[in-house]
């Protein structure tokens, strides 16, 4: 991004990826973590769209307002045909998920711009989405919003592993380690992508780069 | 590459009446000419979407991969994002922050309206309360959901309004919080959908950071047969490139069947742009579109046109006269079939609305089909006019070539349920009152425009993607069926 900005000493530094990254965002509040999520995966495969991620009926849920948004959580990936995907994403009854990994085919997040989709995901504690590859509204609402770091991976994840798996994705490194087989698999660098989600999104970002006054 | 023909197209609705004209049509639509002085200094061959953000931004030219600050010229939200969008405004700019320009909002509930819903009932209110406080000088508001004619402000599904309203516009540039905005890319503008961070953000500041997307060009030639329409182009298309064949990148439709269309069939084929994942698709802008636009707003525009030397990343060429009646199968708006091939497919209902499908030529057309059958339909069909003014369309405007009646006489007669009240209603599902709402596993043909699994309601539920004339054939038929089978 061309974004002109002044360099302000308690500043998020744009150039770390060696050294560890301060994460305020809504991934992570855990101060001088590197970008490093470890945890089950849940698979997916192609083209999951955003009315499978969250359902149309339930985007009456207004993400900006806190008990609305944690209930779009508990609906998160509620859309996938139960006989494809006979492990639910969030168990019924609970507000939360146990797989903060998602794995993803090609063109995750396609159909609908809405902003509910990442949200649900990132209110019910999906830190990381791996997919092969995104589509437009969905990658950049997972940014502007700092919900979830959508990585990219030219291998096909989705046919590797399974749900339940216990990977760890490496942001910093570019990695993915699948703790069952003990293989690496790379990912594509976050890039530009991976400050804006750090500082919680762009708001937050542009604030942290004195780009605009705190509100 | 030169294509040249003459052009003369068929004198019926949803036709443009024009003379006999030679088209030499070489690899873009003609620059017209334009003063030196009025183009500055010209760096390299630009499209119409290249040009339109170049000229938003501070940039004399820009390509393809360039990130940019663009100029808004209006804003959209409706009443499932508007809510989160204000949120979210109010909260990064402060409660005392206005917003940047209160003419370019448009505020349109249309999503969740005729529905018992508490919260999506509260989600009007709410943008009536943001629509309020912020001046917001376009608000189609509804308060009376028993009767919609008893709402004079209320319009319908956004898309349909916006257009309708005078608020597409040559040369300008669009962003709404849905994802069929690309929708007025039809008027030879820059249209896409956004989230409400992104909307919020524009709010604030009237301006958003993007990338320029190169453009893919897709030229549909020759002559339209009387069976097929714009929805049939559009799934070729799709099921050609696939749902993510478009991806980062605007699709522009050219060539002499384009031409042909008037507005609500090109809206068609840019509403589905973003189906085959396309930033957002463009038509170069004509007497067609001018005379759309000056009945309907008095302010000033500027339309631009693609270049001669202008790159594309790819180029797709389609003479229509070859082309068939198509469905989009279930699950997925690329799996293109042949409306012929699925004959055996037996149907539970058709639905008939939507931005895709619900507009005035839209129901027109599936009356024209209807009146020549001259039979009643076999399965329910759903018809839910887009806004107030098709709706009036639908029960006011003779049907060319049917001795008079009015579709909804034509509907009437072939066993149509009554034409609903305007608003998105079941394309989405949305809430479980919803009207046409596919609550239980149906095979239903729509001439909406996604069908991945659960989108009308029932997760099972399977959505064959028509045209309004395959559409109307099928609720004949009681299966998928060929138009011209009624033909």
């Amino acid at each position: 991004m061309h974004l002109k900005f002044q360099r302000s000493a308690p500043a998020l530094s744009r150039a770390s990826r060696s050294s560890c990254v301060r994460i305020y965002a809504k991934v992570s509040k855990k101060e001088g973590e590197p970008r490093i999520i470890r945890g089950k995966c849940f698979v997916t495969r192609d083209n999951i769209d955003t009315d499978q991620i969250i359902p149309a009926e339930y985007l009456t849920l207004v993400p900006s307002k806190p008990d609305e948004y944690e209930k779009l959580g508990s609906y998160a990936l509620i859309g996938l045909p139960d006989n494809l995907y006979p492990t639910r994403y969030v168990k019924n009854g609970v507000m939360k998920t146990e797989y903060p990994v998602i794995i993803g085919g090609q063109n995750f997040g396609c159909g609908s711009s809405r902003e509910h989709a990442p949200v649900a995901l990132g209110a019910a504690g999906a830190k990381v989405c791996v997919a092969e590859s995104y589509a437009r509204i969905f990658f950049r609402n997972c940014i502007a919003t700092g919900e979830m770091y959508p990585c990219e991976t030219s291998v096909r994840l989705c046919d590797t592993l399974a749900t339940g798996t216990e990977v760890t994705v490496d942001i910093d490194n570019s990695i993915l380690t699948d703790h069952s087989t003990g293989i690496t698999y790379p990912l594509q660098e976050i890039g530009e992508a991976g400050p804006v989600i750090d500082a919680g999104g762009i708001f937050e970002y542009a604030r942290s780069q004195g780009m605009i006054k705190t509100a | 590459m030169a294509v040249q023909g003459t052009m003369h197209a068929p004198c019926n609705t949803g036709r443009v009446t024009r003379r006999a004209v030679k088209v030499s049509a070489v690899a873009a639509t003609p620059t017209p000419a334009r003063t030196p002085a009025s183009t500055g200094s010209v760096k390299r061959a630009m499209t119409m979407t290249e040009k339109i953000l170049a000229n938003h931004s501070d940039n004399a030219s820009v390509k393809p991969g360039d990130n940019i600050w663009a100029r808004v010229d209006k804003l959209m939200t409706h009443d499932v994002c508007g809510p989160g969008t204000f949120g979210i405004f109010q909260k990064e700019f402060g409660p005392n922050a206005q917003v940047w320009d209160n003419e370019r909002v448009v505020i349109i509930p249309d999503h969740y309206i005729f529905t018992s819903d508490a919260r999506a009932n509260r989600n009007v209110d709410i943008l009536r309360e943001m629509a309020s406080k912020y001046n917001i000088k376009y608000f189609y508001d509804i308060m009376d959901r028993s009767n919609f004619r008893a709402n004079p402000d209320y319009k319908g599904v956004c898309h349909v309004a916006l257009a309708q309203e005078g608020h597409c516009k040559p040369g300008e540039v669009l962003f709404g919080t849905d994802s069929h905005t690309c929708n007025a890319g039809a008027f030879g503008q820059f249209a896409t959908g956004v989230g409400n961070t992104d909307a919020g953000f524009i709010l604030g500041t009237g301006k958003l950071l993007i990338k320029v997307p190169p453009t893919m060009r897709f030229i549909m030639d020759g002559e339209m047969p009387e069976y097929l329409l714009a929805k049939d182009l559009i799934l070729q298309i799709i099921g050609e490139i696939s749902v993510a064949g478009a991806t980062y990148k605007a699709m522009e439709f050219a060539g002499s069947a384009i031409e042909g269309m008037n507005m609500d069939e090109r809206m068609t084929i840019c509403n589905m742009v973003v189906e085959a994942g396309g930033k957002n698709g463009v038509i170069a802008p004509d007497k067609t579109t001018f005379d759309y636009v000056q009945a309907r707003t008095q302010e000033p525009f500027e339309a631009v046109y693609t270049d001669g030397a202008a790159n594309f990343v790819a180029d797709y060429k389609w003479d229509v006269s070859k082309l068939e009646p198509l469905v989009a199968a279930p699950h997925s708006p690329d799996n293109r079939k042949t409306a012929r091939e699925c004959s055996d497919v037996k149907i539970d209902r058709v639905y008939i609305g939507s931005c895709t499908g619900g507009k005035t030529e839209d129901f027109v057309s599936a009356a024209k089909l209807f009146y020549r059958a001259k039979r009643q339909v076999k399965v329910p069909t759903y018809l839910v006019p887009a806004t107030q003014k098709v709706w009036a369309d639908v029960y006011t405007l003779p049907v060319p070539g049917c001795d008079g009646k009015t579709a909804a006489e034509i509907f009437e007669e072939a066993g149509c349920v009554t034409p609903a009240a305007p608003s998105c209603a079941a394309c989405l599902g949305g809430p479980r009152d919803t009207f046409a709402r596919m609550n239980e596993p149906e095979v239903c043909v729509s001439t909406t425009n996604r069908n991945f699994p659960g989108r009308m309601g029932h997760k099972e539920g399977q959505i064959y993607l028509a045209s309004p004339y395959t559409a109307a054939a099928s609720a004949l038929k009681g299966y998928v069926c060929d138009p011209r089978e009624y033909m």
